[in-house]
């Protein structure tokens, strides 16, 4: 199965308010509030990096837990984000451009 | 809650600036008979400064960004302004009159992505707006311009100031928004000039069409919005100054655009310094409910839309706003304490003063003999 890459997209608006990620997607103005693990996604979100990397540096680093379920996990998360338009998912490495 | 509404209130508690409104110029190519600028140049701040102030602002952790004026479109460099806030990744809003908007700069705006475009439409005649705006065709053009940005995707609002000479065009204005697909939003307040001069005051619609218009079923929503304030009495009057404030294109900091007490400049100092350290948001900051000498033992406290920058032109920012306490009574049908107050000195010709007993007792002056009485209230 091919990696999977994912890349912040610039048409979102986001800023940490009060410790807390803020999102708000351009396609619909949805507003969302991202967890610690969550943001650090995101943030690590560069179009480069690949997911299994990110989870394994981000999640596997700091939560006791196995990369297999982490990765399934956070595929979901992306998958959802990227329904949102506020993240870009590939099979390959996406470039700033794209974003 | 909602989320956003979540995220305004940890900003409150947490004294986090998520909301600036800057106007980048003063300029217009309007000349609205109510504006309460200076629409001359005083030496605007530059490309280089906005750009420099919005990164401070993101900085600081400001979400959300409101640009305004006097009229966006007039500076040369306004898409590059925005170009830089959506990378700094605010969530941009435009108030514009949009008569500079065509299909290209529908599809700039676009491209860019910004969150919402408000419109100022006075009336759906266009006699009237363009009466209002002094620019012949001014109201085609918006119009123009309203359905161009909405057929881009983009979302467009109207906002419907309402006046003395076109509050009776409410109507048909929500009559064409929604024939165009946009939302449309009553706005019944006109503020005195920036200088302090209160002559756009006459232009205030009536107390008599403000009833007609808040009593309308059809506005219900609207009318909640502007009078669905806090009743605690800890909390603070609104979000001007602790959570929110304003950049005016001369680099001076208010607490709001309405609330033209000077706090700053982001030329001389930085964002976050002015807004940790300035005396007069920390005053600003100080204000409750409860400290409001007549607000606070009002009838009328839990649905006022009392706006302290309208008291503080009015003279003190811990008093009364009387437009406030007219919608309040329009909405209402109840005189504020402080609309009772004026109505019983003007028609006594006393001057009162309460007394120590609280609300039960005052004493009045008469002014012209100096006798003095005990009444009852």
């Amino acid at each position: 199965m091919s990696p999977l890459y994912i890349a912040r997209s610039k048409s979102v608006a986001a800023r940490m308010v009060g410790g807390e990620m803020m999102i708000m997607s351009a396609r619909d103005s949805t507003l969302f509030d991202l967890n610690d693990t969550a943001s650090a996604i995101w943030r690590a979100a560069d179009g480069a990096t690949p997911l299994h990397e990110i989870v394994k540096r981000v999640l596997c680093a700091e939560f006791d837990v196995a990369p297999e379920a982490a990765l399934q996990d956070t595929e979901e998360f992306v998958k959802e984000l990227a329904g949102h338009g506020i993240l870009l998912v590939s099979e390959e490495p996406i470039s700033r451009e794209a974003k | 809650m909602s989320l956003m509404a979540e995220m305004g209130q940890r900003a409150m508690d947490l004294g986090v600036p998520l909301s600036v409104h800057i106007d980048i110029t003063y300029r217009c190519n309007e000349r609205c008979v109510h504006c309460y600028l200076d629409h001359d140049d005083h030496g605007e701040m530059t490309t280089a400064e906005i750009k420099k102030l919005l990164g401070e602002l993101a900085e600081a952790g400001v979400f959300l960004l409101t640009l305004s004026g006097g009229e966006i479109m007039v500076r040369k460099d306004f898409f590059e302004i925005l170009e830089y806030a959506r990378e700094l990744m605010f969530v941009v809003k435009l108030k514009t009159n949009a008569i500079l908007i065509g299909p290209r700069e529908a599809d700039r705006i676009r491209e860019i992505g910004v969150d919402g475009i408000q419109v100022s439409i006075y009336s759906h005649r266009p006699e009237i707006h363009d009466a209002v705006t002094k620019v012949p065709g001014s109201l085609k053009r918006s119009l123009d311009a309203i359905r161009i940005l909405k057929s881009t995707g983009l979302n467009v609002s109207i906002s419907n100031v309402l006046m003395k000479d076109s509050a009776q065009d409410y109507q048909g204005v929500r009559a064409l928004a929604a024939e165009m697909g946009v939302h449309s939003a009553l706005d019944p307040m006109i503020t005195p000039m920036m200088d302090g001069d209160r002559s756009p005051l006459q232009l205030n619609v009536s107390a008599t069409a403000l009833k007609e218009v808040f009593r309308d079923p059809a506005f219900a929503a609207d009318i909640k919005e502007m009078g669905d304030s806090p009743t605690e009495m800890d909390y603070v009057p609104c979000s001007a100054g602790h959570s929110a404030c304003y950049v005016s294109p001369y680099g001076d900091l208010y607490p709001c655009v309405s609330f033209p007490l000077p706090s700053g400049n982001v030329r001389k100092q930085r964002f976050i310094d002015i807004w940790n350290h300035s005396e007069q948001l920390n005053e600003v900051r100080s204000i409750r409910i409860k400290d409001l000498p007549n607000c606070s033992a009002c009838g009328n406290v839990s649905t006022c839309s009392r706006c302290p920058g309208l008291a503080y032109m009015e003279g003190n920012m811990r008093g009364p706003s009387t437009q406030d306490c007219e919608k309040s009574y329009a909405r209402t049908g109840i005189e504020s304490v402080n609309l009772h107050n004026k109505k019983a000195a003007a028609a006594s010709g006393l001057v009162q003063i309460r007394g120590l007993g609280g609300n039960s007792t005052l004493v009045n002056i008469k002014s012209s003999t100096l006798m003095a009485e005990i009444a009852s209230a």
